[in-house]
């Protein structure tokens, strides 16, 4: 009985603070005004915010079920593809010029995603004309 | 032996992977599911050894651990600290700047890793490599001294990389 009530507890505490991060999340989503700095906020959500979910769902699991670890591999599966999109965006607000101009390079020549292909340009220029 | 052993198991430890992998979704530890899932580990492994012909010899799995555990703790502090930013910095008052970061890693998976363990702590992303991956581009949410962002990833992240990949 304590044992359920103890997980009962724990599960709640999981969901309440997962919530809180995944608000705070939304609220840095809203609030920030520059498209670079609103990609901070999404990549919190993805850590902790679903992590504590995560958790507060494996508790339940073990406590009230046959327990279960798929948990473990979404939080695995989250962690290596979150970066990925987090990375795709900066470089379209790089592409589209929506944030500062980075700082160049200190040894080579530019920044991958600026680095146009000669055609490319030339291409943009038929384009206007 | 030696040689059997390396045809069995062209990357021993992404075959490990594989099968803990497949234990953990039968949600089933049992002998049996942990054969299947050798198998299976070895089956894709050889199948696919065709499309990495370069890979990293030599994985310190003990220091990757220790790594893992450092982000993970570090994911967990970095991120009360960037709620209490959202939370109390106005927008006016917020700092936002461009990092850039030289790579002393040369491995192109070395780099990955590094780029996804920026992201992941919260207040900085990886935004970039430049076009002949000599350095990182990494955006920070709120900081004063950009340098001090720069030289603590250096520090904590890339020289441990560094030794893991050694």
């Amino acid at each position: 009985m304590t044992f359920e009530l103890f997980g009962t507890y724990a599960t709640a505490i999981c969901l309440l603070l997962g919530a809180g991060f995944v608000l705070v999340g939304t609220i840095g989503l809203l609030k920030f005004n520059d498209p670079m700095t609103r990609l901070h906020a999404p990549t919190k959500v993805g850590t902790i915010g679903i992590g504590m979910f995560l958790l507060a769902s494996m508790i339940h699991s073990y406590v009230y079920g046959d327990g279960s670890l798929h948990e473990l591999l979404i939080m695995a599966f989250l962690f290596v593809t979150a970066p990925i999109s987090a990375n795709f965006m900066a470089k379209v607000n790089i592409h589209k010029g929506a944030c500062d101009l980075p700082p160049k390079p200190p040894q080579d020549e530019t920044w991958s995603t600026l680095d146009v292909p000669v055609e490319d340009l030339e291409l943009a220029e038929d384009a206007k004309v | 032996m030696t040689r059997i052993l390396h045809w069995l198991f062209p990357h021993p430890v992404l075959t490990l992977l594989l099968a803990v992998v497949w234990v953990i979704l039968q949600n089933d530890l049992s002998a049996g599911m942990a054969v299947f899932g050798l198998i299976l580990g070895i089956i894709i492994t050889k199948l696919t050894a065709v499309w990495w012909p370069e890979r990293p010899n030599g994985i310190r799995l003990g220091k990757m651990m220790t790594y893992a555990a450092i982000v993970l703790w570090d994911i967990v502090v970095a991120n009360i600290e960037v709620a209490w930013i959202v939370l109390t910095v106005p927008n006016t008052k917020l700092r936002p700047a461009w990092v850039v970061i030289p790579l002393d890693l040369r491995q192109p998976e070395a780099i990955t890793i590094l780029a996804g363990t920026i992201t992941l702590t919260p207040g900085t992303v990886s935004a970039d490599l430049s076009d002949e991956g000599h350095s990182l581009l990494v955006h920070a949410l709120h900081t004063e001294d950009p340098d001090a962002v720069r030289d603590e990833i250096k520090d904590r992240y890339e020289r441990r990389l560094k030794e893991i990949f050694a």
